[in-house]
Protein backbone atom coordinates (compact mmCIF):
# COMPACT_ATOMS: atom_id res chain seq x y z
CA UNK A 1 0.00 0.00 0.00
CA UNK A 2 1.80 3.52 -0.92
CA UNK A 3 1.66 6.54 1.43
CA UNK A 4 0.88 9.17 -1.84
CA UNK A 5 -1.85 10.68 -0.28
CA UNK A 6 -0.20 10.61 3.06
CA UNK A 7 0.93 13.85 4.79
CA UNK A 8 4.63 14.54 4.03
CA UNK A 9 5.37 14.83 7.75
CA UNK A 10 3.64 11.62 8.40
CA UNK A 11 5.25 9.99 5.29
CA UNK A 12 8.76 10.87 7.08
CA UNK A 13 8.01 10.21 10.87
CA UNK A 14 7.15 7.14 9.10
CA UNK A 15 10.18 6.31 7.65
CA UNK A 16 11.93 7.10 10.95
CA UNK A 17 10.19 4.58 13.14
CA UNK A 18 11.67 0.87 12.71
CA UNK A 19 9.05 -1.94 12.17
CA UNK A 20 7.58 -3.38 14.99
CA UNK A 21 8.51 -0.61 17.70
CA UNK A 22 6.20 0.97 20.74
CA UNK A 23 5.42 4.17 19.93
CA UNK A 24 3.35 6.93 22.33
CA UNK A 25 1.87 9.57 20.16
CA UNK A 26 1.36 12.57 22.52
CA UNK A 27 -1.31 14.93 21.01
CA UNK A 28 -2.36 12.65 18.56
CA UNK A 29 -5.37 14.30 16.69
CA UNK A 30 -7.55 11.98 14.54
CA UNK A 31 -5.04 9.50 14.82
CA UNK A 32 -4.03 9.52 11.00
CA UNK A 33 0.12 9.38 11.95
CA UNK A 34 -0.54 6.35 14.85
CA UNK A 35 -2.73 4.94 12.54
CA UNK A 36 -0.29 4.53 9.33
CA UNK A 37 2.49 3.68 11.84
CA UNK A 38 0.50 0.97 13.10
CA UNK A 39 -0.76 -0.31 9.42
CA UNK A 40 2.96 0.44 7.87
CA UNK A 41 5.23 -0.35 10.27
CA UNK A 42 3.31 -3.00 12.98
CA UNK A 43 4.08 -0.47 15.81
CA UNK A 44 2.30 -1.33 19.42
CA UNK A 45 0.78 2.33 19.51
CA UNK A 46 -1.22 4.40 22.41
CA UNK A 47 -2.54 8.00 21.81
CA UNK A 48 -2.89 11.09 24.02
CA UNK A 49 -5.19 13.54 23.06
CA UNK A 50 -7.23 16.19 24.46
CA UNK A 51 -10.17 16.98 22.52
CA UNK A 52 -13.21 14.55 22.78
CA UNK A 53 -13.91 14.82 19.50
CA UNK A 54 -10.34 13.42 18.37
CA UNK A 55 -10.86 10.56 20.39
CA UNK A 56 -14.08 8.96 18.86
CA UNK A 57 -11.85 9.17 15.69
CA UNK A 58 -9.30 7.21 16.97
CA UNK A 59 -11.59 5.13 18.48
CA UNK A 60 -13.56 4.23 14.93
CA UNK A 61 -10.01 3.49 13.64
CA UNK A 62 -9.26 0.91 16.30
CA UNK A 63 -6.49 2.58 17.78
CA UNK A 64 -5.68 3.22 21.65
CA UNK A 65 -6.35 6.61 23.34
CA UNK A 66 -6.16 8.13 26.38
CA UNK A 67 -8.50 11.66 26.73
CA UNK A 68 -6.54 14.09 28.42
CA UNK A 69 -3.38 16.76 28.13
CA UNK A 70 -0.22 16.30 27.28
CA UNK A 71 1.53 17.92 30.14
CA UNK A 72 0.46 15.39 32.90
CA UNK A 73 -0.36 12.35 30.50
CA UNK A 74 3.15 11.30 31.01
CA UNK A 75 3.64 11.40 34.64
CA UNK A 76 1.98 7.48 34.94
CA UNK A 77 4.54 5.95 33.12
CA UNK A 78 7.76 3.90 34.40
CA UNK A 79 11.25 4.87 32.49
CA UNK A 80 11.59 3.29 28.95
CA UNK A 81 7.72 2.81 28.77
CA UNK A 82 8.04 3.04 24.45
CA UNK A 83 11.05 2.90 22.01
CA UNK A 84 9.48 6.07 20.61
CA UNK A 85 7.51 8.93 22.10
CA UNK A 86 6.42 11.44 19.34
CA UNK A 87 5.49 14.91 19.78
CA UNK A 88 4.37 15.98 16.01
CA UNK A 89 3.32 19.55 15.61
CA UNK A 90 2.11 19.51 19.42
CA UNK A 91 5.08 21.02 21.39
CA UNK A 92 4.83 23.84 20.92
CA UNK A 93 1.15 23.89 22.35
CA UNK A 94 2.57 22.42 25.91
CA UNK A 95 2.77 25.12 28.55
CA UNK A 96 5.79 23.44 30.26
CA UNK A 97 7.65 22.49 27.53
CA UNK A 98 10.73 21.64 29.31
CA UNK A 99 9.06 19.81 31.69
CA UNK A 100 7.19 17.71 28.98
CA UNK A 101 10.09 17.36 27.08
CA UNK A 102 12.44 16.15 29.46
CA UNK A 103 9.68 13.41 30.87
CA UNK A 104 9.17 12.09 27.02
CA UNK A 105 12.87 11.59 26.79
CA UNK A 106 12.48 9.30 30.36
CA UNK A 107 9.34 7.73 28.83
CA UNK A 108 11.14 6.52 25.51
CA UNK A 109 14.37 5.49 24.23
CA UNK A 110 13.52 8.23 21.85
CA UNK A 111 11.71 11.03 21.27
CA UNK A 112 10.56 12.46 17.39
CA UNK A 113 9.45 16.01 17.69
CA UNK A 114 8.29 17.73 14.67
CA UNK A 115 7.83 21.67 14.89
CA UNK A 116 7.17 24.63 12.91
CA UNK A 117 10.25 27.13 11.82
CA UNK A 118 9.13 30.34 12.92
CA UNK A 119 12.38 31.77 11.10
CA UNK A 120 11.56 30.24 8.29
CA UNK A 121 11.69 33.37 5.17
CA UNK A 122 8.05 34.41 5.05
CA UNK A 123 7.98 35.25 8.54
CA UNK A 124 11.36 36.98 8.77
CA UNK A 125 9.59 39.11 5.51
CA UNK A 126 6.07 39.86 7.27
CA UNK A 127 8.20 40.85 10.38
CA UNK A 128 10.94 42.46 8.84
CA UNK A 129 9.37 44.48 6.17
CA UNK A 130 5.84 44.88 7.01
CA UNK A 131 6.72 44.63 10.52
CA UNK A 132 3.67 42.15 11.26
CA UNK A 133 3.79 38.94 13.07
CA UNK A 134 4.13 36.21 10.99
CA UNK A 135 1.25 34.23 9.30
CA UNK A 136 2.24 31.68 6.80
CA UNK A 137 0.76 28.11 6.00
CA UNK A 138 2.48 26.03 8.63
CA UNK A 139 1.82 28.67 11.29
CA UNK A 140 -2.04 29.90 10.06
CA UNK A 141 -2.53 31.86 12.97
CA UNK A 142 -2.92 35.53 14.10
CA UNK A 143 -1.29 36.90 17.70
CA UNK A 144 -4.78 36.91 18.76
CA UNK A 145 -6.02 33.47 18.22
CA UNK A 146 -2.91 31.39 18.42
CA UNK A 147 -2.49 27.80 20.30
CA UNK A 148 1.32 28.30 19.96
CA UNK A 149 2.97 29.36 23.13
CA UNK A 150 6.25 28.45 22.13
CA UNK A 151 7.75 30.28 19.83
CA UNK A 152 11.46 29.16 17.85
CA UNK A 153 12.99 28.35 15.19
CA UNK A 154 15.13 25.23 13.81
CA UNK A 155 18.11 26.74 15.38
CA UNK A 156 16.71 27.72 18.65
CA UNK A 157 15.54 24.12 19.23
CA UNK A 158 19.58 22.84 18.55
CA UNK A 159 20.86 25.23 20.75
CA UNK A 160 18.37 24.13 23.36
CA UNK A 161 19.59 20.42 22.61
CA UNK A 162 23.08 21.48 22.99
CA UNK A 163 22.27 22.82 26.51
CA UNK A 164 20.44 20.05 27.57
CA UNK A 165 22.76 17.79 26.37
CA UNK A 166 20.46 16.10 24.43
CA UNK A 167 21.62 13.85 21.50
CA UNK A 168 20.02 14.61 17.99
CA UNK A 169 20.47 11.42 16.35
CA UNK A 170 18.34 12.52 12.70
CA UNK A 171 16.64 15.90 10.84
CA UNK A 172 15.19 16.19 8.24
CA UNK A 173 13.66 19.73 7.12
CA UNK A 174 10.42 20.34 5.12
CA UNK A 175 9.10 22.54 3.17
CA UNK A 176 5.34 22.10 2.18
CA UNK A 177 6.34 20.01 -0.44
CA UNK A 178 9.32 18.42 0.00
CA UNK A 179 12.66 17.72 2.26
CA UNK A 180 15.10 20.61 1.98
CA UNK A 181 18.82 20.26 2.51
CA UNK A 182 20.39 23.78 2.75
CA UNK A 183 19.90 26.81 4.86
CA UNK A 184 17.41 25.28 6.96
CA UNK A 185 16.97 27.61 9.56
CA UNK A 186 15.19 30.10 6.19
CA UNK A 187 14.03 27.79 3.68
CA UNK A 188 12.22 25.06 5.75
CA UNK A 189 8.75 25.68 7.39
CA UNK A 190 8.98 22.61 9.72
CA UNK A 191 11.58 20.02 11.13
CA UNK A 192 11.87 16.56 12.77
CA UNK A 193 14.78 15.29 15.13
CA UNK A 194 14.73 12.38 16.18
CA UNK A 195 16.43 12.83 19.69
CA UNK A 196 17.70 10.67 23.23
CA UNK A 197 19.33 11.26 25.70
CA UNK B 1 -32.95 0.80 15.81
CA UNK B 2 -34.75 -2.07 16.24
CA UNK B 3 -35.83 -3.49 19.85
CA UNK B 4 -35.03 -7.12 21.09
CA UNK B 5 -38.99 -7.47 21.64
CA UNK B 6 -40.15 -9.32 24.51
CA UNK B 7 -37.88 -11.11 26.75
CA UNK B 8 -38.18 -13.72 29.84
CA UNK B 9 -36.20 -13.90 32.47
CA UNK B 10 -34.49 -17.68 33.52
CA UNK B 11 -33.01 -19.03 36.52
CA UNK B 12 -30.08 -20.71 37.49
CA UNK B 13 -29.37 -22.60 40.70
CA UNK B 14 -25.82 -23.66 42.07
CA UNK B 15 -24.07 -24.21 44.99
CA UNK B 16 -26.62 -27.05 46.69
CA UNK B 17 -25.35 -28.13 49.67
CA UNK B 18 -22.80 -29.39 50.65
CA UNK B 19 -21.04 -27.52 47.90
CA UNK B 20 -21.94 -24.13 49.18
CA UNK B 21 -20.43 -21.41 48.17
CA UNK B 22 -16.90 -20.24 50.00
CA UNK B 23 -17.81 -15.65 50.65
CA UNK B 24 -15.35 -13.27 50.90
CA UNK B 25 -16.36 -13.23 54.44
CA UNK B 26 -15.50 -16.93 54.98
CA UNK B 27 -19.33 -17.84 55.34
CA UNK B 28 -20.35 -20.23 52.98
CA UNK B 29 -23.78 -19.72 51.06
CA UNK B 30 -26.03 -21.95 49.31
CA UNK B 31 -28.04 -22.85 47.48
CA UNK B 32 -27.92 -19.62 45.35
CA UNK B 33 -30.18 -18.42 42.04
CA UNK B 34 -29.22 -16.05 39.90
CA UNK B 35 -31.71 -14.57 37.83
CA UNK B 36 -30.71 -14.16 34.31
CA UNK B 37 -31.75 -12.69 31.23
CA UNK B 38 -29.88 -13.43 27.62
CA UNK B 39 -30.25 -11.27 24.38
CA UNK B 40 -29.13 -13.06 20.65
CA UNK B 41 -27.53 -15.87 19.93
CA UNK B 42 -24.39 -17.63 21.17
CA UNK B 43 -22.35 -18.67 18.16
CA UNK B 44 -20.59 -21.90 17.30
CA UNK B 45 -17.22 -20.97 18.75
CA UNK B 46 -18.66 -19.59 21.98
CA UNK B 47 -16.44 -16.08 21.64
CA UNK B 48 -19.35 -13.79 21.32
CA UNK B 49 -20.56 -13.50 24.42
CA UNK B 50 -20.51 -10.28 26.56
CA UNK B 51 -21.76 -9.89 30.37
CA UNK B 52 -23.52 -6.70 31.50
CA UNK B 53 -23.25 -5.92 35.17
CA UNK B 54 -25.56 -4.12 36.68
CA UNK B 55 -25.55 -0.93 39.24
CA UNK B 56 -27.12 -0.74 42.95
CA UNK B 57 -30.74 -1.12 42.05
CA UNK B 58 -30.78 -2.57 38.77
CA UNK B 59 -31.70 -6.11 37.97
CA UNK B 60 -31.37 -9.04 35.21
CA UNK B 61 -34.07 -7.15 32.98
CA UNK B 62 -31.28 -5.17 30.75
CA UNK B 63 -33.06 -5.07 27.78
CA UNK B 64 -36.54 -6.14 25.69
CA UNK B 65 -39.92 -6.36 27.22
CA UNK B 66 -41.70 -8.06 29.41
CA UNK B 67 -44.78 -9.42 28.35
CA UNK B 68 -47.60 -7.10 28.88
CA UNK B 69 -44.82 -4.42 30.24
CA UNK B 70 -43.92 -1.35 28.53
CA UNK B 71 -41.20 -0.02 30.12
CA UNK B 72 -38.10 -1.78 28.57
CA UNK B 73 -34.89 -3.11 30.46
CA UNK B 74 -32.39 -0.70 32.29
CA UNK B 75 -30.06 -0.63 29.00
CA UNK B 76 -32.08 -0.89 26.18
CA UNK B 77 -30.55 1.77 24.75
CA UNK B 78 -27.38 -0.24 24.44
CA UNK B 79 -28.54 -3.30 23.70
CA UNK B 80 -30.04 -5.16 20.78
CA UNK B 81 -29.93 -5.57 17.68
CA UNK B 82 -27.67 -2.25 15.40
CA UNK B 83 -27.08 -0.99 18.68
CA UNK B 84 -23.69 -1.18 21.07
CA UNK B 85 -24.23 -4.38 22.36
CA UNK B 86 -25.58 -5.44 19.30
CA UNK B 87 -27.08 -8.62 19.51
CA UNK B 88 -27.07 -9.68 15.89
CA UNK B 89 -23.43 -10.14 16.71
CA UNK B 90 -22.75 -10.93 20.29
CA UNK B 91 -24.55 -13.13 22.70
CA UNK B 92 -25.96 -10.97 25.61
CA UNK B 93 -25.91 -12.05 29.49
CA UNK B 94 -27.17 -10.08 32.48
CA UNK B 95 -27.69 -11.45 35.50
CA UNK B 96 -29.15 -9.84 39.12
CA UNK B 97 -26.79 -9.78 41.53
CA UNK B 98 -25.92 -11.77 44.75
CA UNK B 99 -27.84 -10.01 47.74
CA UNK B 100 -30.41 -8.37 44.88
CA UNK B 101 -34.07 -8.82 45.41
CA UNK B 102 -35.05 -9.13 41.87
CA UNK B 103 -35.16 -13.18 41.36
CA UNK B 104 -31.96 -14.41 43.05
CA UNK B 105 -31.14 -15.47 46.24
CA UNK B 106 -30.90 -12.34 48.86
CA UNK B 107 -31.92 -11.07 52.38
CA UNK B 108 -35.58 -11.69 51.39
CA UNK B 109 -35.37 -15.38 50.16
CA UNK B 110 -36.28 -18.09 52.17
CA UNK B 111 -33.24 -19.33 54.70
CA UNK B 112 -33.38 -22.98 54.14
CA UNK B 113 -32.60 -23.92 56.87
CA UNK B 114 -35.14 -21.64 59.23
CA UNK B 115 -37.97 -21.81 56.04
CA UNK B 116 -38.01 -17.95 56.67
CA UNK B 117 -36.28 -14.84 54.85
CA UNK B 118 -32.61 -14.67 55.71
CA UNK B 119 -32.99 -10.83 56.87
CA UNK B 120 -29.93 -10.35 58.61
CA UNK B 121 -29.05 -14.15 59.14
CA UNK B 122 -28.02 -13.34 55.21
CA UNK B 123 -24.10 -13.56 55.26
CA UNK B 124 -22.35 -10.43 54.21
CA UNK B 125 -21.60 -10.41 50.76
CA UNK B 126 -19.20 -8.73 48.27
CA UNK B 127 -18.58 -7.57 44.66
CA UNK B 128 -16.21 -10.29 44.72
CA UNK B 129 -18.56 -12.81 45.59
CA UNK B 130 -21.03 -11.34 43.05
CA UNK B 131 -18.14 -12.02 40.48
CA UNK B 132 -17.88 -15.46 41.16
CA UNK B 133 -21.55 -15.87 40.87
CA UNK B 134 -21.77 -14.76 37.45
CA UNK B 135 -18.66 -16.67 36.70
CA UNK B 136 -20.72 -19.98 38.05
CA UNK B 137 -23.41 -18.76 35.44
CA UNK B 138 -20.78 -18.52 32.37
CA UNK B 139 -19.41 -21.95 32.95
CA UNK B 140 -22.88 -23.16 33.47
CA UNK B 141 -23.99 -21.80 29.54
CA UNK B 142 -20.62 -23.38 28.11
CA UNK B 143 -18.61 -20.05 27.78
CA UNK B 144 -15.18 -20.76 28.89
CA UNK B 145 -13.70 -17.05 27.52
CA UNK B 146 -16.08 -14.36 27.42
CA UNK B 147 -15.63 -11.28 24.65
CA UNK B 148 -16.26 -8.69 27.23
CA UNK B 149 -17.63 -8.00 30.94
CA UNK B 150 -18.76 -4.30 30.80
CA UNK B 151 -20.89 -2.39 33.14
CA UNK B 152 -21.73 1.12 35.26
CA UNK B 153 -21.31 2.75 38.71
CA UNK B 154 -21.44 -0.65 41.09
CA UNK B 155 -21.38 -2.49 37.78
CA UNK B 156 -17.87 -1.66 36.86
CA UNK B 157 -16.84 -2.52 39.96
CA UNK B 158 -17.93 -6.86 38.88
CA UNK B 159 -16.43 -5.61 36.02
CA UNK B 160 -12.85 -4.61 37.91
CA UNK B 161 -13.60 -7.66 40.04
CA UNK B 162 -13.38 -10.15 36.80
CA UNK B 163 -10.21 -8.38 35.98
CA UNK B 164 -8.87 -9.14 38.95
CA UNK B 165 -10.13 -12.59 39.54
CA UNK B 166 -10.52 -13.75 35.95
CA UNK B 167 -8.09 -11.90 33.51
CA UNK B 168 -7.55 -15.23 31.83
CA UNK B 169 -11.30 -15.52 31.40
CA UNK B 170 -11.88 -12.36 29.13
CA UNK B 171 -10.92 -10.53 26.30
CA UNK B 172 -11.71 -6.90 27.70
CA UNK B 173 -13.31 -4.77 29.99
CA UNK B 174 -15.66 -1.83 29.82
CA UNK B 175 -16.17 0.14 33.25
CA UNK B 176 -17.74 2.95 33.17
CA UNK B 177 -17.79 5.72 35.74
CA UNK B 178 -16.93 3.30 38.63
CA UNK B 179 -14.05 3.59 40.82
CA UNK B 180 -11.21 0.56 42.05
CA UNK B 181 -12.35 2.17 45.66
CA UNK B 182 -15.07 4.34 47.29
CA UNK B 183 -13.84 7.39 48.55
CA UNK B 184 -14.91 8.28 51.71
CA UNK B 185 -17.22 10.60 50.33
CA UNK B 186 -19.29 7.51 48.51
CA UNK B 187 -19.33 5.55 51.70
CA UNK B 188 -20.95 9.12 53.51
CA UNK B 189 -23.40 9.07 51.18
CA UNK B 190 -24.59 5.67 51.22
CA UNK B 191 -24.17 5.35 55.17
CA UNK B 192 -26.59 8.01 55.54
CA UNK B 193 -28.78 5.68 52.97
CA UNK B 194 -28.28 2.80 55.26
CA UNK B 195 -29.13 4.90 58.64
CA UNK B 196 -32.29 6.23 56.80
CA UNK B 197 -33.52 2.61 56.58
CA UNK B 198 -32.42 1.64 60.05
CA UNK B 199 -33.66 4.14 61.42
CA UNK B 200 -37.47 3.60 60.20
CA UNK B 201 -39.39 1.63 63.21
CA UNK B 202 -40.46 -0.77 60.36
CA UNK B 203 -37.31 -1.81 59.94
CA UNK B 204 -36.84 -3.80 63.26
CA UNK B 205 -33.58 -5.22 63.16
CA UNK B 206 -33.72 -6.45 59.58
CA UNK B 207 -36.99 -9.03 60.38
CA UNK B 208 -40.06 -6.91 58.26
CA UNK B 209 -40.76 -9.63 56.25
CA UNK B 210 -44.32 -10.53 58.16
CA UNK B 211 -45.50 -6.88 58.69
CA UNK B 212 -45.13 -3.67 56.96
CA UNK B 213 -41.29 -2.95 55.18
CA UNK B 214 -39.97 0.53 56.58
CA UNK B 215 -40.77 2.15 53.14
CA UNK B 216 -40.53 5.63 54.40
CA UNK B 217 -36.13 4.61 55.46
CA UNK B 218 -36.03 3.16 52.09
CA UNK B 219 -37.82 5.85 49.76
CA UNK B 220 -35.47 8.36 52.21
CA UNK B 221 -32.33 6.33 51.29
CA UNK B 222 -33.41 6.73 47.47
CA UNK B 223 -33.84 9.97 47.08
CA UNK B 224 -30.53 10.87 49.14
CA UNK B 225 -28.99 8.46 46.17
CA UNK B 226 -30.99 10.67 43.59
CA UNK B 227 -29.26 13.86 44.30
CA UNK B 228 -25.98 12.05 44.25
CA UNK B 229 -26.76 10.89 40.59
CA UNK B 230 -27.60 14.10 38.92
CA UNK B 231 -25.53 17.28 38.97
CA UNK B 232 -26.19 21.01 39.67
CA UNK B 233 -26.55 21.93 35.89
CA UNK B 234 -29.04 18.83 35.55
CA UNK B 235 -30.87 19.39 38.06
CA UNK B 236 -31.33 23.34 37.09
CA UNK B 237 -32.49 22.01 33.76
CA UNK B 238 -34.92 19.84 35.27
CA UNK B 239 -36.34 21.56 37.81
CA UNK B 240 -35.15 24.92 37.83
CA UNK B 241 -37.65 26.46 40.90
CA UNK B 242 -40.41 25.65 39.51
CA UNK B 243 -43.58 24.94 42.00
CA UNK B 244 -45.80 21.89 40.84
CA UNK B 245 -49.13 22.98 39.16
CA UNK B 246 -51.74 23.70 41.59
CA UNK B 247 -49.84 23.90 44.86
CA UNK B 248 -49.74 27.10 47.06
CA UNK B 249 -46.62 26.99 49.25
CA UNK B 250 -47.45 25.28 52.52
CA UNK B 251 -45.65 24.31 55.33
CA UNK B 252 -43.06 21.54 54.27
CA UNK B 253 -44.97 20.08 51.85
CA UNK B 254 -43.52 19.16 48.53
CA UNK B 255 -44.01 22.34 46.74
CA UNK B 256 -40.58 22.81 44.43
CA UNK B 257 -40.77 20.05 41.30
CA UNK B 258 -37.47 18.99 42.66
CA UNK B 259 -39.07 17.71 45.84
CA UNK B 260 -41.76 16.36 43.80
CA UNK B 261 -39.71 14.55 41.65
CA UNK B 262 -37.51 12.85 44.44
CA UNK B 263 -41.12 11.67 46.48
CA UNK B 264 -42.26 10.20 43.41
CA UNK B 265 -38.95 8.19 42.99
CA UNK B 266 -38.76 7.16 46.56
CA UNK B 267 -41.98 5.92 46.82
CA UNK B 268 -41.93 4.32 43.32
CA UNK B 269 -38.37 2.74 44.63
CA UNK B 270 -40.20 1.27 47.68
CA UNK B 271 -42.62 -1.43 45.09
CA UNK B 272 -39.72 -2.77 43.54
CA UNK B 273 -36.86 -2.92 46.10
CA UNK B 274 -36.19 -4.82 49.94
CA UNK B 275 -34.40 -2.62 52.15
CA UNK B 276 -31.69 -5.21 53.61
CA UNK B 277 -31.05 -6.13 49.51
CA UNK B 278 -30.07 -2.04 49.75
CA UNK B 279 -28.16 -2.21 53.51
CA UNK B 280 -26.20 -5.52 52.11
CA UNK B 281 -25.69 -4.09 48.27
CA UNK B 282 -24.46 -0.72 49.10
CA UNK B 283 -21.91 -2.20 52.08
CA UNK B 284 -20.60 -4.52 49.65
CA UNK B 285 -19.97 -1.44 47.63
CA UNK B 286 -18.27 0.43 50.45
CA UNK B 287 -15.92 -2.12 51.46
CA UNK B 288 -14.74 -3.60 47.76
CA UNK B 289 -11.48 -2.62 47.04
CA UNK B 290 -9.81 -3.92 43.60
CA UNK B 291 -6.46 -3.14 44.43
CA UNK B 292 -6.49 -5.21 47.85
CA UNK B 293 -5.43 -8.80 46.25
CA UNK B 294 -2.36 -6.55 45.09
CA UNK B 295 -1.39 -4.18 41.99
CA UNK B 296 -3.16 -4.34 38.93
CA UNK B 297 0.71 -3.96 37.45
CA UNK B 298 1.43 -7.50 38.34
CA UNK B 299 -1.72 -9.04 37.96
CA UNK B 300 -2.27 -7.73 34.63
CA UNK B 301 1.06 -8.91 33.56
CA UNK B 302 1.71 -11.23 30.20
CA UNK B 303 -1.94 -10.66 29.93
CA UNK B 304 -3.62 -9.82 26.98
CA UNK B 305 -6.89 -8.26 28.20
CA UNK B 306 -8.11 -4.90 26.23
CA UNK B 307 -9.67 -2.26 28.28
CA UNK B 308 -11.93 0.56 27.49
CA UNK B 309 -12.54 3.10 30.08
CA UNK B 310 -15.50 6.04 30.47
CA UNK B 311 -16.04 8.54 32.48
CA UNK B 312 -18.56 11.86 32.70
CA UNK B 313 -17.45 15.07 32.94
CA UNK B 314 -19.92 16.61 35.61
CA UNK B 315 -19.96 13.38 37.50
CA UNK B 316 -18.96 13.75 40.91
CA UNK B 317 -20.62 10.45 42.51
CA UNK B 318 -17.86 8.71 40.62
CA UNK B 319 -15.46 11.74 39.29
CA UNK B 320 -13.12 11.03 36.61
CA UNK B 321 -9.95 10.37 38.47
CA UNK B 322 -11.42 7.87 40.08
CA UNK B 323 -11.24 6.12 36.11
CA UNK B 324 -7.71 7.92 35.81
CA UNK B 325 -7.01 5.72 38.52
CA UNK B 326 -8.06 2.67 36.60
CA UNK B 327 -5.84 4.44 32.92
CA UNK B 328 -3.08 4.72 35.41
CA UNK B 329 -2.82 0.83 36.24
CA UNK B 330 -3.00 -0.04 32.57
CA UNK B 331 -0.14 2.52 31.56
CA UNK B 332 1.88 0.83 34.12
CA UNK B 333 1.14 -2.92 33.30
CA UNK B 334 1.20 -2.23 29.33
CA UNK B 335 -2.65 -2.94 29.05
CA UNK B 336 -4.00 -1.90 25.85
CA UNK B 337 -6.56 0.74 27.15
CA UNK B 338 -8.46 3.77 25.74
CA UNK B 339 -10.24 6.50 27.91
CA UNK B 340 -13.04 8.92 26.98
CA UNK B 341 -14.19 11.90 29.31
CA UNK B 342 -17.56 12.38 27.88
CA UNK B 343 -18.91 15.58 28.20
CA UNK B 344 -22.25 15.71 29.69
CA UNK B 345 -23.87 17.64 32.26
CA UNK B 346 -26.12 15.00 33.50
CA UNK B 347 -23.81 13.98 37.01
CA UNK B 348 -23.98 10.34 37.38
CA UNK B 349 -26.83 9.42 35.34
CA UNK B 350 -24.86 9.93 32.31
CA UNK B 351 -23.93 6.69 32.07
CA UNK B 352 -27.53 5.54 31.23
CA UNK B 353 -28.79 8.59 29.22
CA UNK B 354 -25.16 9.65 26.91
CA UNK B 355 -26.22 6.77 24.89
CA UNK B 356 -24.77 7.97 21.63
CA UNK B 357 -21.30 8.27 22.49
CA UNK B 358 -21.08 5.28 24.55
CA UNK B 359 -22.97 3.97 21.90
CA UNK B 360 -20.19 4.99 19.32
CA UNK B 361 -16.98 3.93 21.73
CA UNK B 362 -18.80 0.36 22.41
CA UNK B 363 -19.43 -0.81 19.31
CA UNK B 364 -15.64 0.06 17.75
CA UNK B 365 -14.08 -1.13 20.74
CA UNK B 366 -16.23 -4.56 20.62
CA UNK B 367 -15.89 -5.03 16.75
CA UNK B 368 -11.75 -4.34 17.19
CA UNK B 369 -12.07 -7.65 20.33
CA UNK B 370 -14.16 -9.47 18.45
CA UNK B 371 -12.14 -9.47 15.20
CA UNK B 372 -9.12 -9.53 16.76
CA UNK B 373 -7.48 -6.15 15.01
CA UNK B 374 -5.37 -3.43 15.25
CA UNK B 375 -7.05 -0.83 13.36
CA UNK B 376 -9.37 -0.98 10.55
CA UNK B 377 -10.00 0.31 7.30
CA UNK B 378 -7.83 1.83 4.76
CA UNK B 379 -5.88 5.40 4.75
CA UNK B 380 -8.09 8.38 5.54
CA UNK B 381 -10.75 6.16 6.83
Amino acid sequence: MGLDNVRLDHRIISGLVPRGSTVLDLGCGNGDLLYILIKEKIVRGQGIEIDEHAIYKCVAKGLNVFHGDIDSGLADYQDKSFDYVILNQSLQQIRHFETVFNDALRVGRRVIIGLPNFAHFSSRFQLFFLGKAPVTRSLPHTWYDSPNVHFLSMTDFIDFCIRQNITIEKRVYLSEDREIHLFANIFSTAGIFVVSR
Amino acid sequence: MADIGIVETKYFTFAEPPNELALQCKEKLGPITLAYETYGQLNLEKNNAVLIAHALSGDAHAAGFHKGQSKPGWWNDLIGPGKAFDTNKYFVICSNVLGGCKGSTGPASINPKTNKPYALDFPLISIWDMARCQKHLIDFLGINKLLSVAGGSMGGMQVLAWLVLFPEKIRSIIPIATAFRHSPQQIAFNEVSRQAIMADSHWKAGNYYAGAHPVKGLALARMIGHITYMSDESMAEKFGRLRMADSEPFKFTADFEVEGYLKYRGDNFVRRFDANSYLYITEAMDNFDALEKGSLEKLLHGHKVKVLVMAFKSDWLYPAYQSKEIIKACKLSGVEASYCEINSTYGHDAFLLETEEETHLITHFLKKVFFRYEVTGDYGA
